[in-house]
């Protein structure tokens, strides 16, 4: 029974999903989930794109329906919201710090990465505004001189 | 009023869906590659803004076509999408200049748009101007750079402006669609948006020590579908043959 889900199982189901392109951190941490509920006797999840053409974002959606089949949910439907657009200010506190351990530094306002997250020098410099996926941007290290993914600010 | 909001849904998509293709001729050949994934990306954004625009303008429409079957299946002189969108890729420079006009036209608008009267164009507005904005920092970035660079790149983006200059006035002529959206509301009336494009376009011109052409001469055509170029004609080919060839393959 559907009615019988508690909705705080649904959310902790769904932090277990890995993003498909950055395993480290999941779905919840990326904040592409905006809302779990109830409704007349179906589950409904609201997810929203982060960039508009970004090719993980079907993969997402089978994720989610993966995980939710696999609990034995019996009547679900994922729905797509727009706006407010997907900001990077919504990925979690976790998922910042998960990122910099997995090698990705994450984002911040002022447009660049605080340090390395290698070696954790401040001494960054840009090689170029796009990267391995549209989140990205890609950025080196002057110190321990190593290449590295910034997770760009949007 | 549904047929006018499908005719702008195609304006707006075929613009993202054109040049995000053409920019995707540039994969696995760009001078460094650093900028062969930075073209990729941004194709992605615009192919990926095309899927909202032209899922929307399906949805108008009623009779049950998809994003894809709108891009794949139809033909030259359906496609509504400004000239200058369409133009070959020419060199890196001439690419990048095309981009740096579309961009700060295509940014100039989704500002206006965000304000549309129809929440569904306003959300896909306001999904898209956080990438849109990104691509004008980087072409205006781009193009300052190789104008105010070496004589060879100056002379390449001066020779691009002359060429392309007498494709931006298209932006900015109203027709009977654009006057029907400004008075409901969807959507502003382009002709509003020349003074915000020349206020962005202009400082980044001159700090490139690039010169527009005086002539005020403006080709028209691509946005009302009368009179394409004969480049995009080709392009479809190439982009359209496998729906073509094998209606409805899936893989």
């Amino acid at each position: 029974m559907v009615e019988a889900l508690s909705l705080n199982d649904v959310w902790a189901w769904l932090a277990e999903v890995p993003d498909p392109e950055i395993p480290a951190i999941s779905l919840v941490d990326l904040g592409v989930i905006r809302s779990v509920r109830v409704e007349n006797g179906t589950l409904i999840v609201t997810l929203t794109p982060t960039y508009s053409g970004c090719p993980a974002t079907s993969v997402i959606q089978m994720e989610v329906e993966r995980a939710l089949t696999e609990r034995g949910v019996p009547s679900f439907r994922i729905e797509r919201q727009l706006a407010p657009p997907w900001t990077t200010d919504w990925i979690s506190a976790e998922g910042r710090e998960k990122l910099e351990r997995y090698g990705i530094a994450p984002p911040r306002p002022a447009g660049g990465p605080s340090r390395c997250p290698l070696c954790h020098s401040d001494d960054v410099e840009r090689v170029s505004q796009f990267g391995s996926t549209p989140c990205k941007a890609q950025w080196r290290c002057r110190t321990c001189l190593e290449p590295f993914d910034y997770f760009k600010c949007i | 009023m549904s047929e006018e909001t499908f005719e702008f849904l195609c304006r707006m998509g075929d613009n993202t869906l054109v040049l995000g293709h053409r920019l995707s001729e540039w994969c696995g050949k760009a001078p460094v590659l650093e900028e062969d994934i930075a073209l990729a990306n941004i194709a992605l954004d615009l192919i990926g803004q095309t899927q909202l625009w032209l899922g929307l303008a399906g949805e108008v429409e009623g009779k049950g076509r998809s994003a894809d079957d709108l891009a794949m299946l139809r033909d030259v002189w359906d496609f509504r999408n400004l000239l200058l969108v369409e133009q070959p890729n020419g060199d890196f420079g001439h690419t990048l200049m095309r981009q740096c006009l579309f961009d700060h036209f295509h940014l100039t608008q989704l500002r206006a748009l965000t304000e549309s009267a129809d929440q569904r164009i306003s959300e896909i507005a306001q999904k898209s101007i956080k990438e849109v904005t990104y691509h004008a920092e980087r072409s205006a970035s781009t193009v300052i750079a190789l104008g105010d660079g070496t004589a060879e790149s100056h002379a390449r983006m001066q020779s691009a402006l002359t060429r392309l200059w007498p494709y931006v006035g298209e932006m900015f002529e109203p027709d009977a669609i654009d006057t029907a959206m400004a008075a409901a509301g969807t959507a502003p009336n382009p002709a509003t948006l020349r003074a915000a494009f020349n206020a962005a376009i202009g400082p980044i011109l001159t700090e490139a020590t690039l010169t527009p052409p005086k002539n005020p001469f403006a080709h028209t055509g691509g946005k009302t579908g009368v009179r394409h170029t004969e480049h995009l004609g080709h392009m479809l080919t190439g982009m359209q043959w496998l729906q073509r060839a094998y209606p409805g393959a899936q893989w």
